[in-house]
C-alpha cells in the first residue's frame, strides 16, 4: 500500500522515506528490466546495457532538468504531469483496471526504490554523462 | 502552472488519442521481423507451421465423434468449402446469434456435427485444424462480415483496445496504434494484426493462436488475461479484423 504524499505544483518535494536514498542501489533497480523496467522504454548513460527501448526521452543529464521534487512527482504518478503518459506510475497502487494476482495491491517500486532512483537520477549531470558508476 | 500544462495536453493528445494506423501506413508483423524468419515464413518447407497444417489435413480426413464423421465426409475437399472462411471470422453463428471465431467455428462441428468432445484451447488438434483451415485462405483479403449484428462486439473489442488494463496501465491502443516501430526494450512494437494466426512461434517452440498471443501481451503489462474464449476475446478479435479488413491473410506466420 502506499503511503499519502503532497503534490505541490509539478512536484513532491518531500522524500517519502527518511533514509537517504542510495545512488548505486538506484542504479541496479533503474537497469532491471523486472523491477525498475525503465530500459524498455528509455535510453540512459548505461553503456553496457544492450537492447535500450526508444519509447522515451534519453535519461543523460536528466538530474541537470529536473530537481529531486519534479523526479519524485515523475516517478510517483506520471499521470499527474501527463495524463496520456505511457510511463507507469510507479508508487500508486489503486484505481487500476484487471491487475494480474501477483501483482494486486502492489506498488511497483517501494518508497525506498523510489528515493534510491531518484538519488541516482540526481546525479546524472549535463556535465557528466557518464552517471554514476558501478 | 502545471494546470495549464495538462489542459495544453489534453486538447492535443485528444486527437492521437483515437488516431487509427491510416490504411497506407499498415504493416504486416512480418514486416518488423529480422530476414532470416521472413524467408523461415515465405517458404514452406521451411515454414514450421506448414507441419501444423499437414497434422489439419490428417485430421480433417480422420472420422471422429459419435457419428464416425471427418469434417470431410461434410465439407469435401477443404481447398474449396473453407477457401476464404477463416478471412470472415469471427461471424455471427446462425443459431445463437452470437460471434464465434475460427476455433470456436471449428468446436461447434466438433460437438453438434461430429458429436464428438470439444478440442481444448491451444490442443496440437485445435491448432492444426485451425491452420488448415487458415491457409484455405492464404493470400485472400481480411474481409470482415458486413452484418450488423457484430457492430456491439466490435465495439466492445475497440473499448477493450483504448483501455488501461493492468499494474503497468497500458492500453493495447498505447503500444499498437501510438507507437509501433519503436523498441520496447529489444521487442519492435508491431502494429498487431491477426492476419497470421495461428502462429509458429520460435520462442514458444510451437504454434500458438490469436488468443495466446493476446494473453501474452495482457500478462506483459502486468493484468488478469482474459479466458481462452472468452466473450472479451472474441470481441477483440473482432476489432483486430476489422482494422486489418483488406490486408492478405498470411496463416501460418512465423514469430520471433
Ligand atoms: C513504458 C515506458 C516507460 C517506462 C517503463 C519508464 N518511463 Fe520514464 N518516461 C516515459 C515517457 C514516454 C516519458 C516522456 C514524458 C511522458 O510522456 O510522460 C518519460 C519521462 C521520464 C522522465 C522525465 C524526463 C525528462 O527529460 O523530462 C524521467 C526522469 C523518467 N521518465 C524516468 C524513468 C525511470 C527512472 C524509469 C524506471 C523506474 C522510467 N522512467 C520508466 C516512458 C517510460
Ligand atoms: C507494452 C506494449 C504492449 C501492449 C500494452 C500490448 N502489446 Fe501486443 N505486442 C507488443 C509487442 C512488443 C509485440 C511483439 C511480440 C514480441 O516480439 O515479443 C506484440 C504483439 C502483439 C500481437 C501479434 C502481432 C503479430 O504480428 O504477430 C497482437 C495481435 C497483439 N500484440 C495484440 C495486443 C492486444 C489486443 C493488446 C491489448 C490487450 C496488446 N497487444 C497490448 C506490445 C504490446
Ligand atoms: C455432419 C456434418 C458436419 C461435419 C462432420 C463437420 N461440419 Fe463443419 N459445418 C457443417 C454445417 C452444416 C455448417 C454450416 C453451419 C452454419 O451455417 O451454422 C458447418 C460450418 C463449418 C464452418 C464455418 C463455415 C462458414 O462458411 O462459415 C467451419 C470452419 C467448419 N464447419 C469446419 C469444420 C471442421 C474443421 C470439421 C471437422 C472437425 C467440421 N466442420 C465437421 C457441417 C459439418
Amino acid at each position: 500500500m502506499a503511503q499519502e504524499f503532497i503534490v505541490d505544483g509539478d512536484r513532491i518535494s518531500a522524500p517519502l522515506t527518511s533514509q537517504p536514498g542510495d545512488a548505486v542501489r538506484g542504479r541496479a533497480i533503474v537497469v532491471d528490466r523486472q523491477k525498475g523496467l525503465c530500459l524498455l522504454c528509455h535510453t540512459g548513460p548505461f553503456a553496457e546495457q544492450k537492447f535500450q527501448g526508444n519509447l522515451a526521452p534519453d535519461l543523460s543529464g536528466v538530474g541537470s532538468r529536473l530537481d529531486s521534487g519534479q523526479l519524485r512527482l515523475r516517478l510517483v504518478d506520471s499521470l499527474k504531469i501527463n495524463p496520456q503518459s505511457i510511463m507507469p506510475s510507479y508508487y500508486r497502487a489503486d484505481g487500476l483496471h484487471r491487475v494480474g494476482t501477483n501483482w494486486r495491491g502492489k506498488t511497483i517500486l517501494s518508497a525506498q526504490d523510489i528515493e534510491d532512483v531518484i538519488a541516482m537520477l540526481a546525479s546524472l549531470s549535463e556535465a557528466d554523462a557518464g552517471g554514476v558508476q558501478k | 502552472m502545471i494546470r495549464t500544462a495538462l489542459i495544453a495536453f489534453t486538447t492535443t493528445v485528444a486527437v492521437t488519442a483515437i488516431a487509427q494506423i491510416a490504411p497506407g501506413e499498415r504493416r504486416s508483423g512480418a514486416e518488423f521481423m529480422s530476414p532470416s524468419t521472413q524467408a523461415m515464413q515465405k517458404d514452406d518447407t521451411s515454414n514450421p507451421g506448414m507441419l501444423a497444417a499437414l497434422e489439419g489435413e490428417t485430421l480433417w480426413n480422420a472420422p471422429a465423434g459419435n457419428e464416425g464423421k471427418s469434417c470431410a465426409s461434410c465439407h469435401g475437399p477443404a481447398d474449396k468449402s473453407m477457401k476464404g472462411v477463416a478471412a470472415r471470422y469471427p461471424a455471427i453463428h446462425q443459431s445463437t446469434s452470437m460471434p464465434v471465431d475460427l476455433q470456436g467455428r471449428i468446436n461447434l462441428c466438433r460437438s453438434d456435427n461430429q458429436k464428438a468432445s470439444p478440442l481444448r484451447f491451444e490442443s496440437r488438434e485445435l491448432l492444426a485444424l485451425t491452420t488448415y483451415v487458415a491457409l484455405q485462405s492464404r493470400g485472400m483479403p481480411v474481409s470482415p462480415p458486413d452484418d450488423a449484428r457484430l457492430d456491439p462486439f466490435r465495439n466492445q473489442g475497440e473499448t477493450l483496445w483504448r483501455q488501461r488494463f493492468g499494474q503497468l496501465n497500458f492500453s493495447c491502443a498505447q503500444c499498437h496504434d501510438d507507437n509501433w516501430g519503436k523498441r520496447l526494450g529489444s521487442a519492435p512494437i508491431p502494429q498487431a494484426h491477426p492476419n497470421g494466426y495461428p502462429i509458429y512461434r520460435l520462442e514458444w517452440q510451437g504454434m500458438g493462436s490469436l488468443q495466446r498471443r493476446l494473453r501474452n501481451c495482457m500478462a506483459g503489462v502486468r493484468a488478469e488475461p482474459f479466458g481462452f474464449g472468452s466473450d472479451e476475446f472474441i470481441a477483440l478479435e473482432l476489432y483486430l479484423m476489422s482494422r486489418a479488413a483488406g490486408m492478405p491473410m498470411e496463416t501460418p506466420g512465423v514469430r520471433p
